[in-house]
């Protein structure tokens, strides 16, 4: 009994240790920093630090702009994330089709949006997205619809870079989903066709559950990377208009690295720390109900 | 340059490290926390402020007075003074940059201005003519992201956007809240188009084809406008100081922007690093350093050269340097002037009223501020 204690202890050292040094201390000592208004003239002079509770915290709640980053980082994972899952499923369904052909061909081209520099792939966007000589609107034009603004118009910012986030994302998680599909037995499917399934029953009864696991691991990786979006506003909006593009992640970075409000910005960190941890859980409770 | 300096004083040795300005303010905050400063650097002189919050500036008020190279009277006096926090001097310009209007001249000449407005009225006429005249899209580009442009107009009305010991806003005082009206009914009268900055793919394309006719911008601009702007437009586009409020003032006034050289606090070669802070500042090292980089001179005896008198776009800029004045001088000038930002946009959009934008811009400097007061009262009880 001592020896297995032992042994225990020794195997799960290295990974506690870890743990703590990069992950609870961390957590901590950011739960802690929010608790004060460390600053630009606290870097000065120590003695300007104030411990003040939880008032990064309240300010934060009453601010109205941190509630519009929060809209809108809900706004773009609740949208964003699972268009993005549909689409890489999609996308890996035909990938991994029998009768697909050149499928290496598709699974590049449909992966190249993924290991394309943001900033070069915003460059291209602006352009499509422009009001007047934009390929999009220029379409739209032709078919006589509507023409808004995309990156302007605060009603149609966020989902312009929804659209953008899909397209640049999709294939890394089209290629976990293929792997998935390739884990399903062809038999298995085969049973359900001679037992009379159709296209529709095989896919709802027999690849769904089986890709179970897959949805799991995709819908956290998603999640987790939607919530925490920065970049493609950062590159292709900046924030605006009227704010409709800040999320949670630039408001702590501008808090943060430009104004030096570390404090405040820790106390940002820790909401959207409690946000992913929620969001994850309620996942994997939704996956244990299935 | 630096060979010169190390030919000249051979017992000093210079290691120059380079950095994109936009990274440089990370970049020294950074060094000082942790301690690696450089003994001289170059600073946006709006960071000034934030770094002697941040005790992490040498006084430099000794150099400046013991004469010799440094001739404070040579300075812009505007631009000098961005130097100058609470009375004691932390930084010695090096280069300048203000922004100044931009146009197209052949635009205005056909609405019969064969120069540039000289008056807000003037300003207004203009742009209402080439409206009417359907002379352009749009009179005057003002980015709504950008918080410059109205700033600069309240500039020009006298205002200080905070009370004069910078602890609370002024915003909502006669002289903010008439620039911001004049700002905001540029857009109601249709002179400006209500886009931000990246809305605007191509600027250049966009001036060239005369898709608006004025822009408010700095130096650098000059340099771009001729290297992108298409031949035939290059004599068609002129610069010309800011419109004054009213004809009582030769011009109106601009941000005193730019940067200077500074110490670190606890530098080992203290002595060494105010010795090439002189050189630098020498007229002749000011001439050098524009013709390498373009970066415009802080001193008006370096400003003689034919490069700039001789030059059509810079003698604008020569005009408005006599007309320019700092920020406000506190650490948290730059998130008040992104909540400026922030509240144009709403107003520009018709999604606030201008007073009770006014107000709250207020109350949020109140708000940011109130560290600031925490400090200074403590400082008074000491």
């Amino acid at each position: 009994m001592k020896r297995e204690v032992r042994a225990a202890v020794l195997f799960l050292t290295p990974t506690a240790v870890l743990l703590t040094l990069f992950f609870f201390a961390p957590v901590i000592a950011g739960f802690a920093l929010s608790l004060t208004d460390f600053d630009l003239y606290t870097i000065g002079d120590i003695h300007n630090l104030r411990v003040v509770g939880v008032r990064n915290y309240r300010e934060l709640f009453a601010s109205g702009v941190f509630w519009t980053a929060f809209i809108n980082t809900m706004y773009f994972a609740l949208v964003g994330g699972p268009l993005t899952v549909l689409c890489s499923l999609a996308a890996a369904m035909l990938v991994n089709a029998k009768m697909t052909r050149y499928k290496a061909f598709f699974r590049t081209l449909y992966f190249a949006p993924v290991v394309t520099t943001l900033v070069a792939v915003a460059i291209v966007f602006k352009y499509l997205y422009h009001p007047r000589y934009g390929l999009l609107n220029r379409s739209l034009a032709i078919l006589g619809l509507p023409q808004p603004d995309w990156l302007g118009d605060p009603r149609f910012a966020m989902f312009a870079i929804i659209l953008l986030a899909i397209w640049k994302q999709f294939g890394y998680t089209m290629l976990i989903f293929i792997a998935g599909l390739q884990n399903i037995p062809e038999d298995l499917i085969e049973a359900a066709q001679i037992d009379g399934a159709g296209p529709w029953g095989r896919f709802r009864h027999v690849t769904l559950p089986l890709l179970g696991p897959t949805f799991l691991f995709v819908g956290i990786v998603v999640a987790i990377g939607q919530f925490q979006v920065f970049a493609e506003p950062y590159v292709m909006t900046g924030g605006g208009p009227l704010n409709k593009t800040l999320t949670i992640v630039m408001l702590m970075y501008q808090q943060g690295f430009k104004f030096w409000r570390m404090g405040y910005a820790a106390a940002v960190a820790f909401i959207l720390f409690l946000v992913i941890a929620a969001a994850t859980v309620i996942q994997m409770r939704l996956q244990k109900n299935h | 340059m630096i060979p010169e300096f190390e030919k000249r004083n051979p017992d000093i040795h210079v290691v120059l490290q380079q950095i994109p300005f936009s990274a440089a303010h990370e970049k020294l905050v950074t060094a000082y926390v942790g301690e690696s400063t450089p003994d001289v650097a170059q600073m946006g002189n709006t960071w000034i402020p934030e770094f002697v919050a941040m005790n992490a500036l040498d006084n430099l008020g000794a150099l400046a007075a013991k004469g010799g190279t440094i001739d404070r009277t040579d300075y812009f006096p505007g631009i000098w003074e961005t130097n100058v926090v609470d009375g004691a001097l932390y930084g010695i310009p090096w280069y300048v940059d203000t922004r100044v209007l931009f146009y197209r001249s052949d635009i205005l000449a056909s609405v019969g201005y064969p120069h540039a407005p000289r008056t807000w009225s003037e300003w207004i006429d203009v742009m209402t003519r080439i409206r009417d005249q359907k002379k352009a899209r749009w009179g005057i580009l003002l980015p709504t992201n950008e918080y410059e442009p109205v700033l600069i107009l309240g500039l020009t009305n006298h205002a200080t956007f905070l009370t004069p010991d910078g602890t609370r806003g002024a915003f909502a005082q006669p002289q903010f809240a008439g620039a911001f009206n004049f700002y905001i009914n540029l857009f109601r009268q249709g002179f400006a188009p209500a886009v931000s900055n990246s809305q605007i793919a191509n600027l250049y394309q966009q001036f060239g084809q005369g898709d608006f006719t004025m822009y408010i911008t700095g130096p650098w601009n000059v340099a771009e406008f001729k290297k992108r702007l298409p031949p035939e437009i290059q004599d068609k586009w002129a610069t010309a100081p800011l419109p004054a409020r009213d004809a009582s003032e030769p011009t109106g006034i601009s941000m005193a922007g730019g940067s200077s050289l500074v110490t670190f606090r606890g530098t080992k070669h203290a002595l060494a690093a105010r010795k090439l802070i002189e050189f630098l500042s020498e007229p002749a090292q000011q001439v050098r350093f524009f013709e390498l980089s373009g970066d415009l001179p802080a001193r008006r005896s370096a400003w003689k050269v034919p490069a700039l008198t001789s030059e059509k776009h810079f003698p604008a800029f020569r005009e408005q340097l006599e007309r320019v004045v700092p920020m406000p001088r506190v650490p948290e000038y730059e998130q008040i002037a992104t909540v400026v930002s922030d509240r144009q946009e709403a107003v520009v959009r018709g999604q606030v009223l201008p007073q009770v934008a006014l107000k709250q811009l207020d109350q949020r400097a109140d708000e940011l501020l109130e560290k600031r007061r925490w400090i200074l009262s403590r400082k008074k009880v000491q």
